[in-house]
């Protein structure tokens, strides 16, 4: 009703104790900012997660060879090698909506070239592989669905084995010895950075999986194969196509677990976002404790403060002012603090997350959502954490609080 | 009804309850004020005047009996109604003058108007204030915070205040207490000229030498009227400020100091 004159006196009452508003309202900016900059932290690690997660691939399914059990020892996924080329070639031809496929084998081995050598990957890939996993080179060409069939001893190598071995010399062209096999280097990959796991995945060489099955690991079981599929949509269908093939080509009775598993990549991914949102959620709720702080610092001095001016309360109310009147007005003045405390604590949480940007090197990310919540839940504090005063002062009797010393 | 009485109470009564215990402040009280009437209510301390003072401001609502204000049963009314009826019918002026610390002389003044149901115009406040504030005698002093200002000084702020909402009833509570003789009768010529104009005061005090300004005197002891007279020999602040006599003569209270000196201003506390 009178919310307008009432909005007026809460201001000036404000700038009357010009000194204790701005520390009260320190509290906020300092809540409100943290939970900015927190928040902007754990979303920016999220976010890069995201990102490695992509690089995987789109719409990629992983079948990993089974377990076995022998004799009472069970060996891990991949143990068994119940994956055959013959299973990989029959996804390619049965299920429908695959776009790519992969066989893989991995090994780690010493390569030499020169007077150098490392330890590293192997890797043995179908000409897809590059697609599949969205992996550029940054100079040369892949190898081809021809060096595949033929087993050609051809490879790519990634920036890490690369600066390792040749140093700043130009790799391609390169002979690099693998099992005492010369391998005719035919690309470098396009750095990728850090796996998820925090594994290097630019320590690598990359070649026809029938070249390393052959040439360097031998056996004839793949590790696994990584699918690709066309459109998101057919995910789940396609991966259920693939189960259902390789139950059958594996003659698996109904009832019988699968000597494989088949994970897809948004699995994997929600897997690892799970982690960063966990990580987030606490960075948040750390910075929210402190703004919990800030709103019992507003109380502490809305109720000082109503002590204080229990005798001006009393006059107001003598010359006509409502209980609610007096309500509105300390409310106002709780809220005003907490909500000019948010917005400027939305500057420095953004301003923070900035500098921990710039000089710390953090990915920050600073959501629209996160400003406005943090703003909304600044100005409730107020609500929350001034009502109390507030209401003290509206239940106070006119009288007693006229006699106030 | 309404036969020119502002105020009538009819067999008022106020009890207090604290905890097991009643106190009767106020056991019965009939008064009738009429409009236009200057009446000091005279008692000792325990006499239930200021019960009475805070019933007659509508600050406190009596336990049994009527309370008629301007001719409407104000004894019902609810928190909010009585806010209303005091910010319409009454201004207050305090022994410790209670004005807002920190804040203008004029934003004083203006503070009833905030809470009036009339919606004025910042420079329509302000321009209302600084004519009341000029009335009093403070044309000049608007932007001048309480602590820059006299005893005296705060005081006619204070009645500034009491008179911007054009009330019917000046309720007055101990208005002299806190000065000294020469400012308690500057005050007391104000609140005559006021009288004079038409406003009905009603003054709590002590002092009887204060009460000899008004029209009419009620003593009350034990929350009873014991006397109820008609002041004979009223004294005319105005006209003792101009002879340069501060202190009535004949006034009782012998040991007060009586200031004698016209050029002498300073009001201080």
């Amino acid at each position: 009703m009178r919310i307008a004159p009432t909005f007026n006196v809460a201001l000036r009452a404000l700038r009357r104790n010009k000194m204790r508003s701005v520390l009260t309202a320190l509290g906020i900016i300092i809540g409100v900012g943290a939970v900015i900059a927190m928040v902007g932290i754990g979303n920016g690690a999220k976010a890069q997660v995201e990102a490695q997660i992509a690089s995987l691939g789109q719409n990629v399914i992983l079948i990993f060879s089974g377990s076995t059990t022998s004799s009472g020892i069970r060996t891990g996924w991949g143990g068994a090698g119940t994956l055959k080329i013959e299973d990989a070639e029959a996804i390619r031809r049965e299920v429908p909506g695959v776009i790519g496929v992969s066989e893989e084998v991995v090994s780690t081995t010493q390569v030499a070239a020169g007077n150098q050598n490392w330890f590293t990957r192997i890797y043995g890939e179908s000409a897809d592989y590059f697609d599949i996993r969205q992996w550029p080179l940054a100079d040369g060409a892949p190898f081809t669905a021809q060096d595949v069939r033929s087993a050609n001893k051809v490879c790519v190598i990634g920036r890490t084995t690369a600066t390792q071995i040749y140093g700043n010399e130009n790799p391609i062209g390169q002979i690099l010895r693998i099992k005492e096999v010369p391998f005719t280097i035919t690309g470098v990959l396009m750095p990728k950075g850090l796996s998820t796991q925090g594994v290097d995945q630019d320590d690598i060489v990359i070649m026809p999986y029938t070249s390393a099955m052959k040439r360097v690991i031998g056996g004839t079981t793949l590790r696994n194969i990584n699918v690709q599929i066309g459109d998101p949509q057919q995910l789940e269908a396609a991966q259920q196509q693939i189960i259902s093939l390789l139950r059958q080509r594996h003659n698996i009775r109904p009832g019988r677990d699968d000597d494989f598993t088949v994970r897809n990549q948004q699995e994997i991914a929600q897997a690892a976002t799970a982690t960063s949102r966990v990580m987030t959620l606490l960075l948040g709720a750390i910075a929210g404790v402190s703004l919990v702080v800030g709103g019992i610092g507003i109380m502490n001095i809305m109720l000082v403060s109503v002590t204080e001016r229990t005798r001006e309360i009393g006059v107001r109310m003598a010359v006509g002012a409502h209980g609610s009147d007096i309500l509105t007005q300390f409310l106002i003045e709780a809220v005003t603090l907490s909500s000019v405390g948010g917005l400027i604590g939305i500057v420095c949480g953004i301003g923070a997350s900035k500098i921990l940007s710039a000089y710390a090197n953090w990915p920050t990310l600073i959501s629209i959502s996160s400003i406005a919540i943090a703003f909304l839940f600044s100005a409730a504090v107020g609500i929350f954490f001034g009502f109390y005063p507030a209401r003290k002062a509206a239940a106070l009797d006119p009288i007693e609080a006229l006699r106030y010393e | 009804m309404n036969n020119g009485a502002i105020v009538s109470l009819i067999d008022v009564g106020k009890t207090y309850r604290t905890g097991e215990m009643e106190v009767l402040a106020v056991r019965g009280v009939s008064l009738e004020i009429k409009r236009g009437e200057f009446v000091a209510l005279m008692g000792a301390s325990g006499s239930g005047k200021s019960t009475l003072m805070n019933i007659l401001g509508c600050l406190d609502r009596p336990t049994t009996g009527h309370y008629l204000l301007d001719g409407a049963d104000v004894s019902g009314l609810d928190r909010d109604q009585l806010a209303d009826i005091r910010n319409r019918k009454i201004g207050f002026v305090f022994q410790n003058f209670n004005l807002l610390p920190r804040t203008s002389a004029r934003e004083n003044v203006e503070l009833p108007l905030v809470y009036s149901a009339q919606r004025l115009t910042n420079a329509e406040l302000r321009e209302r204030a600084d004519r009341v504030l000029a009335s009093v005698g403070l044309a000049g002093r608007e932007d001048h915070h309480p602590s820059q200002l006299s005893g005296g000084q705060q005081q006619r702020v204070a009645i500034a205040r009491a008179l911007i909402n054009e009330p019917e009833v000046l309720l007055a509570d101990e208005p002299t207490g806190n000065l000294d003789s020469r400012t308690s009768v500057e005050i007391m010529a104000i609140f005559q000229q006021l009288n004079e104009r038409g406003i009905t005061v009603i003054m709590v005090t002590h002092e009887p030498d204060i009460a000899a300004y008004a029209k009419r005197n009620v003593m009350m002891r034990d929350g009873v009227i014991l006397d109820d007279h008609v002041v004979p020999r009223r004294l005319n602040a105005t006209a003792q400020l101009q002879n340069g006599r501060t202190r009535p003569q004949g006034a009782p209270n012998e040991e007060s100091p009586s200031i004698r000196d016209p050029n002498e201003n300073c009001t201080n506390v």
